[in-house]
């Protein structure tokens, strides 16, 4: 079921394929090594630090700060139509990092290095198929928050 | 140890080569690397070969090039890391020789940007990140090197502004640089007028896809000083990674593997930062070099923007940087930009530089990235 993870998939077969059923669900869900604990987001099958394939999923809170961000207007093949769009690079609350675009309740001119943000599970809904995705959301806004 | 120099240097003309395929492009190179040595082909035993194979119709190409070179039944073989495949190139051409098995080894750098139409291109581009968490949001080459510049001003109060005088500069040199593919010189407000790409990097913060060919002949001491009568040594050759994914990179105002492949460069050839008299270094977007100046020491950290502000990367200055035009005026044929790179060194070296060069130029640098560097390589080379 990765294939529902993003706009357009890349990766369709991967160990953690479960994080999209997670995400459709509403979760967002790290990886926690049962052999020694060690929690990663990205969520990975084999753990980095003693190897262990045991693991278990997750749920984080999604809260971050914004470490870093680009507005792309020059966009590639399956985004022409979205551009421009503002990525972020956020700092999670729990561990790791992550990716994604910011959602409607941020301006990209409020947006800055630092700031609080949500992440929040969303449903492409003017595509078909299932495809699941993640915005940046200011922490109070409806919605974020609520998974 | 025995030492590894390069005993000829070939630079073909970079641009829109719709004149030439990618074997063509890499002949014309081996030809003027062969004339500058004064070797005939018979003295080459191997042929390493940097070529991204993505970007090639052709594949194979490593068997493709060593054919039409008319080097059969000579070994060959292919190198890829990215923007950084020249420099894999020649770090196993210095094994091949320092490990005894080869004497005479020739390093092509060939890539043929053009061939791709611009959907293959734009599809390329949307897979350049971590496809399973990245790419899935329309990231993009120099929208990863934006992730970085964003931070850099945050952290250090850098400007656009001295992200696009990196852009002057490497104009400025290009225009006295007849293989390159631009020869104009632009202004700081031209660059600041052009085109968003990737905020806050603008169209002129960017290199741009070319086609080329650049070669280098390396031999073992004694019988790079039999060939040549001004050899250039590489004393020192660093290579280090770092992870693919700005997800799984604490600093996003560096390259660690930068840092980490000059350590070892210098220490092998028991050399400083300071002692470096011209360097080139992976200018692929104007933020890289700012990084590069500080991950290659050439001043402290942080101090990359008012290192450019104030001229230190000019001739003339601290370290002159890319005078050769660099990735962004030259052009950037991927697999062939590390070559590029070290034949420009070379030159400088032997003091060939007309009106580019360096004066006392006896010290040099290369400093060739992949990606956004997941793979670093730096090597220093020095003349007697």
């Amino acid at each position: 079921m990765f294939e529902w993870f993003g706009r357009v998939s890349f990766c369709s077969h991967t160990k953690v394929t479960d994080f999209a059923c997670h995400l459709r669900a509403g979760r967002l869900v790290a990886s926690r090594c049962v052999a020694c604990g060690h929690l990663a987001y990205p969520p990975r099958a084999d753990c980095p630090a003693c190897l262990s394939e045991d693991f278990t999923y997750h749920e984080i809170s999604g809260r971050g700060t914004v470490h870093t961000y680009t507005r792309i207007d020059a966009a590639p093949a399956g985004f022409e139509t979205l551009s421009p769009y503002v990525i972020g690079v956020v700092d999670l609350a729990e561990t790791g990092r992550l990716l994604a675009w910011f959602g409607p309740s941020i301006p990209e001119s409020e947006i800055a290095v630092g700031m609080p943000v949500q992440v929040v599970p969303r449903l492409f809904e003017e595509i078909e198929e299932i495809r699941v995705y993640y915005s940046l959301e200011r922490p109070e806004a409806p919605g974020a928050g609520a998974v | 140890m025995a030492r590894v120099g390069v005993v000829g240097i070939g630079h073909g003309v970079f641009g829109r080569r719709s004149d030439a395929s990618v074997q063509e492009l890499a002949f014309e190179a081996f030809r003027l690397a062969l004339a500058d040595a004064a070797l005939e082909p018979a003295a080459i035993e191997a042929t390493v070969i940097a070529a991204v194979p993505e970007y090639h119709k052709q594949r194979s190409i490593a068997g493709v090039v060593q054919e039409y070179l008319n080097l059969n039944p000579k070994p060959a073989w292919l190198t890829e890391v990215a923007c950084a495949s020249g420099s894999a190139a020649i770090r196993t051409a210095w094994m091949a020789i320092a490990s005894g098995l080869h004497e005479v080894v020739a390093v092509i750098g060939c890539q043929k940007m053009t061939e791709l139409d611009t959907p293959e291109i734009l599809a390329l581009m949307g897979r350049v990140g971590d496809v399973q968490w990245e790419s899935t949001f329309g990231t993009t080459f120099p929208g990863y090197y934006a992730l970085f510049a964003r931070r850099h001003m945050h952290e250090f109060g850098t400007t656009a502004e001295q992200l696009a005088l990196v852009a002057v500069k490497n104009h400025h040199y290009g225009a006295l640089n007849e293989k390159a593919l631009f020869r104009k010189e632009i202004t700081l407000e031209k660059a600041l007028a052009s085109d968003p790409v990737a905020s806050p990097m603008r169209v002129y913060d960017c290199c741009a896809n070319a086609d080329g060919a650049a070669c280098l002949v390396f031999a073992a001491e004694r019988r790079a000083r039999a060939i040549s009568r001004h050899p250039v040594w590489l004393d020192g050759v660093g290579c280090a990674t770092a992870s693919m994914s700005v997800l799984r990179r604490p600093d996003l105002t560096g390259l660690p593997s930068a840092v980490e492949a000059s350590r070892q460069a210098h220490a092998m050839a028991g050399s400083t930062p300071r002692q470096v008299k011209v360097a080139e270094v992976h200018d692929c977007f104007t933020i890289a070099e700012i990084m590069a100046y500080e991950d290659l020491g050439f001043c402290a950290k942080g101090e990359g923007g008012a290192f450019i502000a104030d001229r230190q990367a000019y001739i003339g200055g601290a370290t002159p940087v890319n005078v050769d035009g660099g990735l962004k005026a030259k052009g950037h044929p991927i697999g062939a930009t590390g070559v590029s790179m070290a034949c420009e060194i070379v030159n400088q070296l032997r003091g060939e530089g007309s009106k580019r060069q360096v004066p006392d130029a006896d010290l040099g640098l290369t400093h060739n990235v992949g990606g956004i560097g997941q793979y670093c390589f730096v090597n220093v080379y020095r003349r007697d």
